[in-house]
């Protein structure tokens, strides 16, 4: 039985995030050949509606306003409540960011609705889809279904793969006013310690660094190992307590949850809490010199060794294969 | 201050897990205050120091979620509420258990509802924000910092590593990030003060509950494992040659550079 299903684009400083493409290819498996539509909130966000419909939405619905500027849970379930009542839905499917983690469950409450969380694949053979979703930080599966009502998930980065982009694909946008009142929350300031370039929980290859990296000037053959390969670097919390690294760089329970093509652990020893963060990796590398480190468990390639031997080789060596 | 604490006994997920009739086998397990909600305990028990009041721990659980309640109250808490469900109800989901503890808060004129931000073994990270909706207050996660200036309250939440610092009122509901303090551990005389301590029991039926009321919307077909990663290859010989190894590997067996 096919779906209208509704799925919240998300941007960052005006772009759209990767996880708004995954989100409309999620839909696309609830839907069953029904309508999907992007629900684009904000403040003079509108140019990026098309690229919305260039990856598969049908329709692109704008809610914007003055104080839709910045993220409330307040602002924005008004607004996402609006487009609810106008459009009808059988689906939501959100990122499983930090927005989507602090709206959904608010949104699932106010619609009385079941909310599967953190969906990492969907199997959407039968009638009713499955949702799997890791449990147990990690070390586990579960299988969900919704049993009637909504069907609403929030989806992990990285996992679902967005549908090919079709420049010239087109889709209707239009806009829905509300009237945002009575915000209970407000900020007042954000610091932004996120560094530029590569989103970690959208990067394809990660360097991530741990305790044993030593100080801040130790992370430097790191970034130049990630720049190499076009990829982000990341930190245990070990490295985030010691200073070395900001914490918006820490990947874990805590921190970010990261699925890239390649991750390279390097000197970190791989406590639970770090591999709930990453070992969904599809490749891991780890370099350590504890034979012993837990690491190594979920590493698909290791090295035995100091990484301040092993890292500058490496890129030296991916160097020379780029240029040959 | 009249501060409520809602906390979840959970599976110590740094244990060995395995499934046994497609469920977590819980034999031989530990159990163990969520970590989150061991920040939010802390933060409840420093806020009433500061400005007086009282600390009562909520929990939904089973009889086996005293230990962790008696810990919460060695800590420093004054009171524990245990919901016991374990009789009335055979499923549960997000919705169901935070319809309960929604309906045990609120006549409680609480002014402060601290949570963990998620549970390490569940992962939903729903259930407090669900609470706050239902009790219709305001709610900030994954906080850093609060400060309480009468109704007034400054909180900084982490936001994937930016930091957010934001300006609410009291009645509000906050969920606890790492780094929001360094959790206390239960001292002797607290742990010998807590066994004198309120601990008390109720079930759905004093709620003015029924199983219908909180049945679950979603449903779990299949708990697993992930499939056995086969072993990983330590490489071996000169540095420079696993160095060589590596990056072959990388390109032509696994192809991800
Ligand atoms: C509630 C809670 C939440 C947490 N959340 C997170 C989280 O989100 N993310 C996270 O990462 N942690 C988290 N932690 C902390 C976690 O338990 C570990 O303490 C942390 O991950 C350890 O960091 P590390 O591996 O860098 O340090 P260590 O455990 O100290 O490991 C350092 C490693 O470096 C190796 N090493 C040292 N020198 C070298 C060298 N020259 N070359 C190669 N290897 C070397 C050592 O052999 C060792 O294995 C959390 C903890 C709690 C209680
Ligand atoms: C007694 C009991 C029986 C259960 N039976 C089933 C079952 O039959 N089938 C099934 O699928 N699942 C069952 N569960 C799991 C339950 O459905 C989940 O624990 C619940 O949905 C919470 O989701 P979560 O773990 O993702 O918590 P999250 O939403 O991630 O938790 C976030 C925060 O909410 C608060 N919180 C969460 N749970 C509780 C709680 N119980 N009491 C107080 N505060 C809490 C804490 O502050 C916690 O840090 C049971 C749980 C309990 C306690």
């Amino acid at each position: 039985m096919s779906k209208k299903v509704l799925v919240l684009a998300e941007t960052r400083e005006g772009s759209l995030r990767n996880v708004s493409f995954e989100a409309i290819a999620a839909g696309k498996m609830i839907a069953d050949g029904g309508e999907v539509i992007s629900v684009l909130i904000g403040n003079g966000i509108t140019d990026v509606a098309n690229e919305l419909v260039a990856y598969g939405a049908d329709r692109v619905i704008t809610v914007e306003d003055a104080k839709l500027e910045q993220y409330s849970s307040d602002g924005f379930s008004q607004a996402l409540l609006a487009v609810i009542e106008q459009e009808n839905p059988e689906g939501i499917v959100m990122g499983h960011t930090s927005l989507g983690k602090d709206l959904s469950p608010k949104l699932a409450s106010r619609l009385n609705s079941g909310l599967v969380s953190d969906v990492t694949a969907i199997e959407a053979d039968g009638d009713s889809p499955k949702f799997i979703r890791p449990i147990y930080s990690g070390k586990a599966f579960e299988k969900k279904v919704i049993k009637d009502g909504l069907t609403f998930i929030t989806i992990r980065p990285n996992n679902i793969p967005a549908l090919e982009k079709e420049e010239g694909r087109s889709g209707d946008v239009s806009s829905v006013s509300v009237d945002i009142t009575d915000l209970r929350t407000i900020i007042k300031e954000v610091v932004r310690k996120a560094t530029d370039g590569v989103d970690l929980s959208e990067a394809k290859v990660i360097v991530a660094g741990g305790r044993g990296v030593k100080s801040e000037e130790g992370f430097e053959p790191l970034k130049e190992l990630a720049d190499l390969l076009g990829g982000a670097v990341g930190a245990s919390r070990g490295a985030c307590d010691a200073d070395y690294c900001d914490y918006s760089l820490q990947i874990g329970q805590t921190g970010k949850v990261v699925t890239p093509d390649l991750y390279i652990a390097c000197g970190i020893s791989g406590a639970i809490q770090h591999m709930a963060g990453m070992s969904n990796s599809k490749v891991i590398v780890a370099i350590n010199k504890d034979p012993e480190a837990n690491i190594f468990k979920v590493a698909d390639y290791g090295i035995v060794g100091d990484l301040f031997d092993v890292v500058p080789l490496l890129i030296e060596e991916f160097k020379k294969v780029k240029v040959s | 201050m009249n501060i409520f604490v809602l906390m979840k006994r959970t599976f110590d997920t740094e244990e060995k897990i395995s499934v046994s009739g497609g469920k977590i086998a819980e034999d031989g397990a530990e159990f163990i205050i969520n970590p989150y909600d061991e920040y939010a305990i802390e933060e409840a028990i420093q806020l009433k120091d500061a400005h007086g009041g009282e600390v009562t721990v909520v929990s939904v659980g089973d009889e086996e979620t005293e230990k962790q309640l008696r810990t919460a109250l060695a800590m420093g808490a004054d009171k524990a509420v245990l919901i016991n469900i374990e009789d009335d109800v055979d499923m549960t989901d997000e919705f169901s258990i935070a319809k309960i503890l929604s309906e045990y808060l609120k006549d409680k004129d609480a002014d402060l509802i601290i949570g963990g931000n998620v549970a390490i073994d569940g992962g939903s990270g729903q259930v407090a924000p669900r609470v706050a909706d239902y009790l219709n207050i305001p709610y900030v996660t994954t906080i850093t910092s609060i400060k309480v200036d009468g109704e007034k309250v400054e909180i900084v939440r982490d936001v994937e590593g930016d930091s957010e610092t934001i300006e609410t009122s009291l009645p509000l509901l906050v969920t606890a990030q790492q780094g929001l303090n360094d959790p206390r551990y239960p001292s002797l005389p607290g742990i010998m003060k807590a066994k004198k301590k309120p601990l008390d029991e109720i079930e759905l039926d004093d709620l003015d509950l029924e199983e219908d009321d909180v049945e679950p919307k979603t449903e779990t077909v299949e708990i697993y494992l992930p499939p056995a990663k086969e072993a990983g290859r330590i490489l071996e010989g000169e540095v420079d040659d696993q160095v060589k190894e590596l990056v072959q590997l990388l390109r032509t067996e696994a192809k991800v550079v």
